[in-house]
């Protein structure tokens, strides 16, 4: 048996892909998502071999849902219209299914999948999609984050500055500390260059949070948040920030 | 001012008298007319330009001929036959001054209605242009092929198990993209035919998301009969239901309102947001900032379009200055 959930905001979507599905008795539909936050918890509960997923729902979109999820399932995209997704599965040769497809194609792509299913490959594509959506317009502006049991989203302008923990990096905003499983190298490519400096190997800082800078040791500096919080600057970091404050 | 001196010193008066008395008389005029002319740039009537123009000129060289008659005699009232002189004089003197500030204030008005011309004439073409813009940017962008495909994605859900209703929705799909595509001609259009492709668009959106969109469009008995732009509330209500369902996961209700303020017509717009997530930046996107600048263009002013939030509500008012 072929366990799938189908995570669409748009019920007649859906049911489209239930129709389809009809044809193939080895598949059982487990459950359908209106959005990315029933889809986590689908997810997690039933761990389905195969996803079918919209990318653009509210709230967060299909590409922001699968960040959270920790190892996701293998995913047939389907979309209506996102020039910036479609080059972004070109790229990666993803399969995906554009809105309004036939029976025939559809067939076609679930067919490919189980022919090729054990599906290692497919799981470092999915990964590096979601590398390149992070650069998408509509992403740049906000991060998604799992902070316990609840999704929680982050618009850039609220985080103050960021470091290294590990695997993961820590966003420190007015609410606390957040933590996302990415690398700073990650947010140095997404975030927008103009608002955030990578001031040290393993922090960044959003310059408009700056009031003053400090010397500290021989060749570092202390940033001053407006926060009060101090983030060491080292010495390539100081000239980066020089050129961005145009100093 | 020459012409002058040499009247006055043919006269039988001194070198010294002529030229005082020249200097005074065509300085004193020349000040005057600058004067009129810096306020006529603030002020012109739309109706009865000329009557209002003789009047400040009769007023004008009055004004100056009385001022001469005062200020002259101080210092050559000691001349002999001088004061005399001024008296017979000020007749002519005030001729000579309605005849130079006339000239001069028919100048100005033609040079300044000629501008004024001209700064219509680059308002409406770049107005023009906008709209051109603006509708082939919405028929490629706008009326976003998203919206287009996963309409019609509903009408091959709707095919294999509502087949009446499919029906009705390729109907409704067709109506709107025609209204939408003939309103490519018409700069203005009644607010009823208006709100009538607005509802249809509305209905298909409601298709879509059924279970979560619901819109209601109400307007005042006496506005269906005035006139608005034509696709000047379409991106107001495209970024209402943007905003609307793809801010939030639970169902929205997107009121569309009609009335009239002073001889204004007023229309409203409002829908559901999140203030914890919702980045303000997109919040006047493309579509707000389309319509704001378009009404720029069409009325030359700024205030035209309001954007407020209240709690969780983002309200986008749009204000239309009647034709007349």
């Amino acid at each position: 048996m072929i366990k799938v959930i189908l995570i669409d905001d748009e019920p007649l979507a859906r049911l489209v892909i239930r129709e389809y599905l009809e044809a193939f008795p080895q598949v059982e539909t487990l459950q359908e998502c209106n959005d990315g936050f029933e889809g986590v918890k689908a997810i997690q509960q039933y761990q389905p071999d195969l996803i079918f997923l919209d990318i653009q729902m509210p709230k967060i979109n299909g590409f922001e849902m699968l960040e959270l999820i920790d190892h996701p399932p293998a995913v047939i995209f389907t979309t209506a219209f996102d020039e910036f997704a479609i080059r972004a599965f070109e790229t990666h040769a993803v399969d995906y299914l554009l809105k309004p497809f036939s029976k025939e194609r559809f067939s076609k792509a679930l067919q490919k999948w189980m022919d090729q299913s054990g599906g290692g490959q497919r799981q470092a594509s999915t990964s590096e999609i979601l590398e390149d959506a992070a650069m998408s317009p509509s992403q740049r502006e906000r991060v998604v984050i799992k902070n316990g049991g609840k999704i929680k989203i982050i618009p850039v302008q609220e985080i103050r500055w960021l470091e290294a923990a590990d695997d993961y990096v820590k966003l420190h905003t007015k609410d606390g500390a957040f933590l996302k499983n990415k690398t700073m190298g990650y947010f140095e490519k997404s975030l927008p260059a103009d608002q955030f400096v990578r001031t040290h190997r393993s922090n960044m800082v959003q310059v408009k949070e700056i009031t003053r800078l400090e010397p500290y040791e021989k060749e570092t500096w202390l940033a001053i948040l407006r926060s009060g919080e101090k983030v060491p600057v080292s010495k390539t970091g100081y000239s980066k920030l020089k050129i961005v404050l145009g100093l | 001012m020459i012409l002058q001196a040499q009247v006055v010193y043919n006269l039988g008066f001194s070198f010294q008298t002529a030229i005082l008395d020249s200097l005074i008389s065509i300085g004193t005029l020349s000040l005057g007319c600058l004067f009129m002319v810096g306020s006529l740039r603030y002020y012109f009537p739309e109706n009865n330009r000329y009557i209002y123009l003789l009047a400040w000129s009769i007023l004008l060289a009055g004004i100056w001929s009385l001022f001469l008659k005062w200020v002259l005699l101080k210092p050559l009232g000691q001349v002999t036959g001088y004061s005399d002189f001024l008296l017979h004089s000020l007749t002519l003197r005030f001729c000579i001054g309605l005849l130079v500030t006339g000239a001069v204030a028919l100048a100005s008005l033609l040079y300044y209605s000629q501008q004024d011309q001209k700064d219509l004439e680059k308002r409406r073409t770049e107005s023009e242009k906008m709209t051109r813009d603006a509708e082939l940017y919405k028929l490629r962008q706008q009326l976003q092929p998203h919206f287009l495909f996963n309409s019609l994605n509903s009408i091959n859900a709707l095919i294999g198990s509502r087949p009446e209703q499919a029906r009705h929705m390729v109907q409704q799909l067709s109506d709107f993209l025609r209204a939408v595509l003939k309103r490519e001609e018409n700069q203005w259009v009644t607010l009823g035919d208006e709100l009538q492709s607005l509802q249809l668009y509305l209905d298909i959106e409601k298709v879509r998301f059924g279970h979560r969109l619901d819109a209601t469009i109400t307007c005042e008995e006496s506005t269906p009969q005035m006139k608005i732009p034509a696709m000047i509330l379409q991106p107001l209500v495209e970024n209402a239901i943007k905003f609307g369902l793809y801010d939030t996961t639970e169902a929205i209700h997107i009121p569309v309102h009609a009335s009239t303020e002073k001889a204004l017509l007023l229309v409203s717009v409002q829908n559901p947001y999140d203030p914890t997530t919702h980045i303000p930046k997109t919040g006047t996107g493309f579509g707000l900032s389309s319509v704001r600048r378009r009404l720029y263009l069409l009325f030359a002013r700024n205030d035209l379009l309001e954007t407020s939030t209240d709690q969780q509500i983002f309200k986008a008012s749009v204000k239309i200055p009647q034709p007349s």
